[in-house]
């Protein structure tokens, strides 16, 4: 019944994409995650479920692509790494904007410009803040192992669709590149569901549909942006997922995601081994973000350090969270380095115990 | 109104259902209406009206949604053969066309237009080349002839400094990707009925799967060019159509 296997990230996460029953994929390739797109080619999900895989010409032309799919009421999605990101902020917001629902994977690399092709965690602020024009969000999901790579995308596709949203995996070069044993989900058919708002050939009795995020009236687009907005602090008030360990008893607290919360988790396990009772919150979206979960706990805790590999973003978020009650530190490696638990436990006792 | 007023023995000509009753914003004399008007003929005409999506960026044709009653998307600048290749890679079954300006097709999207016609996509695209960006008032365009002025080549467009004038379309005749191309005009009764034989050609030729179809429309843009529109098309005529002389460039081979 079970069917375990040891997978590679990122083509776990191709996998997982043709069983979650994925119509189309459009792709370009860039290190560190060009094996989603080759995995995919090797599989043939033409022949699998019927599922479209195009390489296309930029990462330009494939988000416009998963546009054009996705306004079809396609499970469509593209994957790529940071400067391809950047390229795609421009059709993320018109996504966004037209209200379709898509899944994005950043497998992020270091920057800023070309950077590195070695893990990071630089993207946080373009994957939550923002990143695209306009007053918008993605949902995005943080997984730390190769199986909540797959897990998400079978969630991020049901989120995109039930909030009709783009969705993001923030992911990164460790857990893309590195192999782990992982659970696969059954096959899923693809969907022969046409939903109301998908451009599907305008049907006898119907207005046609229009995908567009235009409104020449700044009242109308106000009024989108409203729309917008609710939708969001539903998200908010809904999606909010992340995973407490040994806080029941804490002093300190480490907030991390991703793979710097692994590394972290065996700095607590390291600290803990020397008396130090710290515990960690791993935040697994961080839009919507579980600011509540952390004020609780700053209410119990002598300080808090976030430890990323950046130079401190989503920091920024857990000062929000905690607004002043207690310390709150970052300490960081980035450019593609990544952290090891011995200065990690350094900084707990320098920043936070000590300081 | 018009159906009392007129007896229907005498009735030799009617506004197709496939275009909706919305009043137009083109400007008077501009060359979009009649294109739009022939685009939905043809899809009147092969009763495909429930198989179409059309695509239409950014541009003065950024509202054709409005105007077409088919299934439609309004894509970023330039990215609408990226678009249409989406929508006609899930929907390989339906008619799929784009409708661009040539600041979209030959400016910023030159790579998805060569892209989408290097693969072959069975998509049709309508090309509107008016020489001109209309829609943000009159910049220079790929297709500005050399000494045509517009509001960023004030004293004429220089190639020496500004580049050449693209030939996109002859470009795209060149990729074993594209299928049928040509390049008409709609600016007399003769044009528009040769213009609308293109367009159903091109959109019929869809259903054979084998490659990509071009129409270019050599348009006028009396408002961006400055003239009247009796000038711009006599404009046209002597300047525009010399160096994007109007005829088939690819035929397919049967
Ligand atoms: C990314 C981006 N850059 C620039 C613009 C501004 N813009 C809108 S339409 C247009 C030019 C359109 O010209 P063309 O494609 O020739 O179509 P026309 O308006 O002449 O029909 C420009 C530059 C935009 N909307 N998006």
């Amino acid at each position: 019944m079970k069917e375990l296997r040891l997978m590679k990230g990122n083509e776990a996460l191709a996998e997982a994409a043709i069983r979650a029953g994925a119509d189309a994929y459009f792709g370009y390739p860039i290190t560190p995650q060009s094996e989603v797109i080759e995995y995919l080619m090797a599989e043939n999900p033409a022949e699998r479920t019927g599922m479209v895989v195009l390489q296309a010409e930029s990462e330009l032309a494939a988000i416009n692509m998963v546009y054009g799919a996705a306004g079809c009421g396609k499970k469509a999605m593209t994957s790529s790494s940071s400067p391809g990101i950047s390229l795609k902020m421009e059709g993320i917001s018109y996504i966004a904007g037209a209200e379709l629902p898509c899944l994005i994977v950043n497998v992020v690399r270091g920057g800023p410009g070309l950077g590195t092709i070695q893990p990071s965690q630089s993207d946080y602020f373009q994957a939550v803040k923002g990143g695209g024009h306009g007053d918008y969000k993605l949902i995005v999901l943080a997984p730390a192992t190769v199986q909540e790579t797959v897990d998400y995308v079978k969630l991020g596709f049901d989120l995109a669709f039930k909030y009709r949203n783009p969705v993001m995996i923030l992911s990164d070069g460790i857990i893309g590149q590195m192999m782990e044993k992982v659970e696969l989900f059954e096959q899923q058919a693809r969907s022969t569901e046409e939903p109301e708002w998908a451009t599907v050939g305008k049907k006898p009795g119907r207005d046609h549909v229009i995908v567009t995020s235009l409104q020449l009236q700044s009242e109308e687009q106000e009024k989108v942006n409203l729309r917008l907005q609710a939708k969001y602090r539903e998200i908010e008030k809904n999606e909010v997922r992340y995973e407490t360990i040994m806080t029941e008893d804490a002093e300190y607290l480490f907030v991390a995601f991703g793979s710097a919360a692994r590394i972290t988790r065996k700095a607590m396990e390291m600290a803990r081994a020397k008396g130090i009772k710290v515990g960690l919150l791993r935040p697994q979206t961080l839009f919507p973000y579980p600011y509540e979960a952390i004020n609780k706990l700053a209410d119990q805790v002598k300080g808090i350090l976030t430890v990323e590999m950046n130079a401190g973003q989503m920091v920024e978020d857990v000062r929000l969270a905690v607004n002043g009650k207690v310390k709150v530190e970052h300490f960081g490696r980035f450019g593609g380095m990544i952290p090891n638990p011995d200065e990690i436990l350094n900084a707990l006792e320098q920043k936070i115990i000590g300081g | 109104m018009a159906e009392n007023l007129i007896k229907p023995e005498n009735l030799v000509y009617k506004k197709t259902s496939v275009m909706t009753d919305k009043v137009m914003h083109y400007c008077p004399g501009c060359g979009h209406g009649t294109a739009h008007r022939i685009l939905a003929e043809v899809i009147d005409e092969m009763g495909i009206q429930n198989e179409t999506i059309g695509v239409a960026p950014v541009g003065c044709s950024v509202l054709a949604y409005n105007y077409f009653d088919v299934d439609m998307t309004e894509a970023a600048h330039g990215r609408a053969p990226a678009v249409a290749t989406g929508i006609r890679r899930v929907f390989p079954e339906k008619y799929v066309f784009t409708y661009q300006g040539d600041g979209d097709l030959a400016a910023i999207g030159t790579a998805e237009t060569i892209h989408a016609c290097n693969r072959g996509e069975n998509i049709l695209i309508v090309f509107i080349n008016n020489g001109i960006y209309g829609m943000t008032g009159g910049q220079m365009a790929p297709t500005t002839l050399e000494g045509m002025k517009s509001s960023t080549s004030p004293r004429g467009r220089d190639i020496k400094t500004m580049g050449n004038p693209l030939k996109i379309t002859e470009l795209v005749a060149q990729l074993p990707g594209s299928y049928f191309v040509t390049r008409q005009s709609v600016h007399t009764p003769g044009s528009v009925r040769k213009a609308k034989r293109a367009i159903k050609k091109a959109m019929e030729y869809q259903k054979l799967n084998k490659g990509t179809c071009l129409v270019e429309i050599v348009s006028n843009c009396n408002s961006g060019w400055k003239m009247t529109p009796v000038q711009a098309n006599k404009w046209m005529e002597e300047n525009m159509f010399p160096f994007f002389p109007l005829g088939d460039i690819k035929v397919p081979q049967e």
